[in-house]
C-alpha cells in the first residue's frame, strides 16, 4: 500500500511542565477525510500546530509526501501544500471577501489577475460567490467559517487541516457545508479535521483518531471508535454516545 | 406593588451604521429563571446581548434591569448592577494567568469577596484550578470557554448572559456545561442563554424566545417549543 501523505510518528510536545502531546502517531491518506476528536485540552490543536510548523515537536517526527518535514517553518510547509484553518477565525475585517481569499491565492500566483481568478473560483467553491465584494466583517458566523476555509484552500493545499470549522453553526448550516468538505477530498485533498460535531464526523470521516491527555487512545472507523467504552468515557458522554449510536443505525 | 421582572426589554432596536439589526424586541427574564434565546446565525442574537449589556447603544426602546432603566448606562455601570455578559468567542486575556483573568472578572463588583468567589469558580471548573498559574493563551479552546464563564461568575452576577457557551466544547463537556449552568442557576442566578445547541438549551431553560430577522417570532415554554417540529424546521435549522 502507498505511503500516506501525512504520517505523524510518536510526536510529543512539552510546554514547561505540561506534556500537551505525548507520543501521538497518526496518518492521513490523500483523497480521504480523517478526523481527530478528543476532549477539550487533549492536545488536538497543539498537534495541528506541530504538523503545520507553528510549533516544533519536543520529540517525534512529521513525514509528509515521503519526506521528513519535522520542524519546518509554516510558510515552507504552506509551499509544500499544507494549509490549516483556525478555531477563532480572524479575517482581515475591513477587506472584502475576495481580497481576504486573495491573500492565500498569492502564495502560488504572484500575478494579481491570475490570483483574483483563483480567489473567485475558491470563493464560489465554498459558497461565497455572491459575497465576494462584501467586507469580511459583515459576514455571519457561517460566512466567516466559509471564508476561513477559502483562505486556506486558496493556497492550493494537498493536505488541509480543519480546526473546528463547524463550531458555532446550526444544524442546517452544517448540512450546507458538509458537501463542500466532502468535495475537497473527492478532488484529492487529504483532509484532517478536528471536530466536535459528531454527526458530521460520522458522515464525513473514514478514519477517526481519538486523542485524550496527549495520547491516541483509539483509532478506527467512526462506528468503531464511538462504540469504544474508553472514548465514551473520555469524550462522548453517554447521552451523545446514545445519539450517535442511533444516528448510525439509520 | 407589582413585582417587576429582573430584566425587561421592550421594543428594543439596535444596529451598526446603516444596518438595523434588532427591529423591536420584547423580552423578559424573571429572577431565578433560565431563558433561552434561539435562532439562526445572523438574526441578531449577539447584537441583543450587546445592547442589553450596553456595548451597543439602543436606538429605540427601553431596557430595565432590577427596576432601573439601563439603556443609557455604560457597560461598566451595568456590570456594577450585576448584569454580566460572557461574550461569544471567549475574549480572555491570553498573556495573563488564569488566576489574573478570573480576578479581573471581580474587579468592579464583589472585589472584597474575590478569594471566596475564586474558590467557588475553581470548585465548578477544577481544570482551571490545575492551570491557575498558566497563561490563559496556552489553554485549550474548551478551557478558555470555562475561563470566560468563570470570569463572569467572579462578578457575582444576578443575571448572567451566556453567548454560545457550548461553542467548541466536546460532547461530554457540553453535557457537563449544561449541568453546570443548571447548578449556577440553582444558586439563584438568572441566566439568559444564547445558543445554537437548541435541544440541550430547551432542556434546561424554562422559557425560550426565537428570533428571526431582528424580531421575536415566537416565545413560550420550552416544552411547547421543543414539541413543535414545524417551528424547529422553520427557525432553528433542525
Amino acid at each position: 500500500m502507498a505511503e500516506p501523505l501525512l504520517s505523524v510518528e510518536n510526536v510529543s510536545r512539552r510546554f514547561g511542565g505540561l506534556l500537551a502531546v505525548n507520543g501521538a502517531s497518526l496518518s492521513a491518506p490523500a483523497a480521504r477525510i480523517t478526523a481527530l476528536i478528543g476532549p477539550n485540552g487533549a492536545g488536538k490543536t497543539t498537534l495541528f500546530a506541530v504538523i503545520s510548523g507553528f510549533l516544533k515537536p519536543s520529540a517525534g517526527r512529521v513525514r509528509y509526501g515521503g519526506e521528513d518535514v519535522t520542524g519546518e517553518r509554516p510558510h515552507r510547509l504552506a509551499r509544500r501544500g499544507i494549509a490549516r484553518t483556525f478555531q477563532i477565525v480572524q479575517p482581515f475585517a475591513g477587506l472584502s471577501v475576495r481580497d481576504n481569499i486573495l491573500v492565500g491565492a498569492h502564495l502560488r500566483h504572484p500575478a494579481r489577475a491570475v490570483a483574483v481568478t483563483v480567489a473567485e473560483e475558491v470563493g464560489r467553491e465554498v459558497g461565497l460567490g455572491d459575497m465576494l465584494d462584501r467586507p469580511a466583517h459583515t459576514l455571519t458566523v457561517a460566512g466567516r467559517k466559509r471564508l476561513e476555509l477559502a483562505r486556506a484552500l486558496a493556497t492550493e493545499p494537498k493536505l488541509l487541516l480543519l480546526d473546528e470549522v463547524l463550531a458555532g453553526l446550526n444544524p442546517s448550516e452544517i448540512r450546507d457545508i458538509v458537501p463542500v468538505i466532502r468535495a475537497l477530498s473527492t478532488r484529492g485533498i487529504a483532509v484532517v479535521m478536528i471536530e466536535h460535531v459528531m454527526q458530521a464526523v460520522m458522515s464525513l470521516a473514514e478514519h477517526v483518531f481519538v486523542l485524550a491527555e496527549g495520547r491516541i487512545i483509539a483509532s478506527g472507523t467512526p462506528a468503531h471508535v464511538t462504540a469504544d467504552p474508553a472514548v465514551v468515557e473520555a469524550y462522548l458522554g453517554r447521552g451523545a454516545a446514545a445519539k450517535v449510536g442511533t444516528a448510525h443505525v439509520h | 406593588m407589582s413585582i417587576e421582572p429582573l430584566l425587561d426589554v421592550r421594543a428594543l432596536c439596535a444596529g451598526y451604521g446603516d444596518a438595523d439589526i434588532l427591529r423591536g424586541i420584547d423580552l423578559k427574564v424573571e429572577a431565578g429563571e433560565i431563558v433561552a434565546v434561539l435562532g439562526s446565525n445572523g438574526v441578531g442574537k449577539s447584537t441583543l446581548n450587546r445592547a442589553i449589556s450596553g456595548i451597543v447603544r439602543a436606538r429605540a426602546g427601553t431596557i430595565r434591569f432590577d427596576g432601573a432603566a439601563i439603556e443609557h448606562d455604560k457597560p461598566a455601570a451595568i456590570v456594577r448592577r450585576g448584569l454580566i455578559h460572557v461574550p461569544e468567542g471567549r475574549r480572555i486575556f491570553p498573556n495573563l494567568s488564569v488566576r489574573d483573568n478570573l480576578d479581573l472578572g471581580g474587579y468592579r463588583r464583589a472585589a472584597e469577596r474575590r478569594a471566596t468567589n475564586r474558590e467557588r469558580v475553581f470548585a465548578i471548573f477544577p481544570r482551571l484550578y490545575e492551570r491557575r498559574a498558566q497563561s490563559a493563551g496556552t489553554l485549550s479552546g474548551g478551557e478558555q470557554q470555562m475561563l470566560a464563564i468563570g470570569r463572569g461568575l467572579m462578578a457575582e452576577p444576578r443575571l448572567l448572559i451566556l453567548d454560545e457557551p457550548s461553542l467548541g466544547l466536546s460532547p461530554l463537556l457540553v453535557e457537563e456545561l449544561f449541568a453546570l449552568i443548571a447548578r449556577i442557576h440553582a444558586d439563584g442566578v438568572a441566566v439568559l442563554l444564547v445558543e445554537q445547541n437548541v435541544v440541550q438549551s430547551l432542556e434546561i431553560a424554562g422559557r425560550a424566545y426565537i428570533l428571526a430577522d431582528g424580531q421575536c417570532v415566537m416565545s413560550g415554554r420550552s416544552p411547547d417549543i421543543a414539541a413543535d417540529p414545524q417551528l424547529k424546521r422553520a427557525y432553528l435549522g433542525l
